[in-house]
């Protein structure tokens, strides 16, 4: 209110408080039409259209057009390496093709399998990572930096190194973990085993995203005032109490933020996967992107894919509409 | 227990210790592929598959020879034929029985790397800083509207706007160039620069452009003098953001580049020796391509949480 106020009172000056408030709520959004009418050159409206609408119009011509676009491609047997073809219009039978597909629903486990995992493991670690370091020993500041090297790097160029690490033989993680469980290297087929390569993708996910969380519940913990721990001390809570009753639930909607974050970019996790396993063995670790791209890009069936593409853009759709919701309430605190 | 006698909220110096050797032990460990990186780029071949892996090697720039330069495998007859090497790599090339046969393509995709990740993000940041700045100062209709649907095309997973993109960037002629792709990650930049900026342009206090208007600027010049000015620190964390986006992206690449417009992140996995991925060389050129970022993080760390959450959090 102190900051908006100053302005508010240009614009009306003999009003009731009323008044007063829904004249500085209104300065809080654009500047007082008093001085608006006296400020030389363009009108502001025309300055907010000029300065909005470049970014609208690239939108619209490369997200919005192509989005129709495909749409529009979803109900036809449209194939990109056949252009001179004639499409035909089938309806709604890619949709129900892809809904009823067992090979779908495969998919989709092993997206959630590699999701799930990933936020619960990311989310612990994270979290436990950011209460240590708000214990604000000496040098955590320095230690954070490190932390958080990782999830800057690109998940293709790093992921694809991973590879090297996985390599059963002269691979530093295979060695490592014989080394400590005294499994022969051979046997610690990271990437090529059915079992073991749905979780070599999801350590790769940890190692890089965990940071991530981290920095999160890092910034929900610090943004508990002090008070209320001083007065839980006066009230001889124990530490555990302390925890389940303060800590916990005040950092709970960061801890939200950043699961719904992953949730949403993992759900669409692509680079690292196609680099690491792509998908194989056999269909093991074929998460949803890069079964859209084997059918998109690999078989041609464009008219398929785009169903389905359609199908995983309404889902992501979804959560970021929670996200959305979710990000409102942590603002408003 | 003892600490509660100072100050209640302040842990004990016990709980401190334990923290910090957690919190350490646990940085060294992530720190690990990535020292493995970096010492596997400094390796013979021989040495990078070596069984047990080696942690004491002669380091070499072999990597990093092979990283730039393709090469043939010829008779030790004609090597020895040759005049003397002129120049390292020359040498170490030779003494496996083949001669540099020119420049590889690592250079060239890193430029265009550069070109892209830079040219795209001036784009975003430019559009960005002026749609923020509307949507920050100026009654939009529908504003809210509008920035969630700026920020909904970022949750569009990137394989199913490939796709559109695809057919229309063939109808276009924009496939496998540069331009293309700058648009395309301007498109995609541009969301996260709307709400960065604007959560940085919001903290500016709109008195300063007013009163700056009332001594008689034009809105622009305001903009321009006053506001701009203010946002510099914004404006550059935004920035490298967008950059490092840019950078690391591999979707969207490896689809709808191939050869003249390739960025490096498609390239890089692609570096094969005889018998396989040559690891020395793929290490250093994942070297080459880290250190800028490794740079751009340190500068941006108190900025970090604001990028990463799009302006959802700040400190």
């Amino acid at each position: 209110m102190q900051e908006l106020l100053p302005s508010g009172k240009s614009v009306v000056t003999d009003t009731t408080s009323s008044i007063l408030d829904r004249a500085a709520e209104a300065a809080a959004r654009a500047t007082p039409d008093s001085l608006a009418k006296r400020v030389r050159g363009l009108s502001d409206r025309m300055v907010a259209w000029i300065f909005i609408a470049p970014t609208i119009v690239l939108l619209l011509a490369i997200n919005i057009f192509p989005l129709i676009w495909a749409i529009q491609l979803s109900f036809t047997n449209y194939r990109a390496n056949r252009p001179n073809e004639p499409i035909k219009n089938i309806g709604l039978s890619n949709y129900s093709r892809i809904l009823t597909d067992t090979d779908t629903w495969i998919a989709m486990q092993a997206t959630a399998h590699f999701v799930f995992w990933t936020i619960l493991l990311q989310t612990l670690i994270g979290f436990s990572l950011a209460y240590l370091i708000d214990r604000k020993f000496r040098g955590h500041a320095l230690w954070t930096t490190i932390i958080l090297v990782p999830m800057m790097l690109s998940p293709a160029v790093v992921g694809n190194f991973w590879r090297f690490l996985y390599e059963p033989q002269i691979g530093l993680f295979s060695y490592v973990v014989s080394f400590f469980t005294g499994i022969p290297t051979t046997d610690i087929q990271m990437l090529s085993s059915v079992t073991l390569a749905p979780w070599a993708i999801i350590i790769v996910d940890t190692w890089m995203w965990t940071p991530y969380v981290m920095l999160i519940c890092l910034a929900g913990l610090r943004s508990i005032p002090d008070y209320i721990y001083e007065a839980a001390e006066v009230d001889r809570a124990s530490n555990w109490r302390q925890f389940w009753s303060i800590t916990l639930p005040m950092a709970l909607p960061f801890i939200m933020l950043a699961v719904l974050f992953r949730g949403i970019e993992n759900f669409k996790m692509f680079d690292m996967v196609n680099l690491l396993t792509g998908g194989g063995p056999g269909s093991t670790t074929e998460v949803a992107s890069i079964t859209l791209k084997r059918e998109a890009f690999e078989k041609w069936r464009t008219g398929f894919s785009s169903a389905f593409a359609i199908i995983l853009f309404v889902a992501v759709f979804g959560l970021a509409n929670i996200y959305v919701k979710v990000l409102n309430r942590v603002k408003s605190r | 227990m003892s600490a509660a006698a100072h100050s209640v909220v302040e842990p004990s110096t016990t709980s401190k210790r334990v923290a910090a050797a957690l919190v350490i032990v646990y940085a060294l460990i992530s720190m690990i592929p990535l020292f493995w990186i970096f010492a596997t780029s400094f390796k013979t071949p021989p040495d990078s598959i070596a069984y047990p892996p080696k942690l004491v090697f002669t380091p070499s720039v072999e990597g990093y020879c092979n990283l730039f330069t393709t090469r043939t495998r010829q008779t030790p007859e004609y090597i020895s034929s040759l005049p003397p090497a002129t120049n390292f790599c020359d040498e170490v090339t030779r003494k496996r029985n083949m001669v540099i046969a020119g420049p590889s393509n690592f250079l060239p995709r890193f430029v265009n790397s550069l070109i892209i990740a830079f040219g795209s993000t001036f784009c975003a940041v430019f559009l960005g800083t002026l749609a923020a700045y509307g949507f920050s100062r100026f009654r939009v209709p529908l504003a809210d509207d509008l920035l969630f649907f700026i920020l909904s095309t970022r949750f569009m997973p990137p394989i199913a706007v490939a796709i559109p993109i695809y057919l229309m960037y063939r109808e276009l002629g924009l496939s496998d160039t540069a331009l293309g792709m700058i648009l395309l990650y301007t498109a995609v930049n541009v969301s996260l620069a709307v709400w960065l900026l604007k959560g940085f342009i919001d903290e500016i206090p709109r008195e300063y452009e007013e009163a700056a208007m009332i001594d008689g600027y034009t809105r622009l010049q305001a903009f321009r003098k006053v506001v701009l000015p203010q946002a510099t620190t914004g404006i550059a964390a935004t920035a490298i953001f967008c950059l490092i986006f840019a950078w690391n992206e591999y979707a969207f690449a490896s689809l709808l580049t191939s050869g003249t417009a390739q960025t490096a992140p498609p390239f890089i996995p692609t570096i094969i020796g005889e018998g396989g991925q040559d690891w020395p060389a793929v290490a250093a050129g994942t070297t080459v391509f880290l250190v800028p970022i490794l740079v751009f993080t340190i500068l941006l760390r108190k900025q970090l949480l604001r990028g990463i959450t799009f302006g959802a959090v700040r400190k």
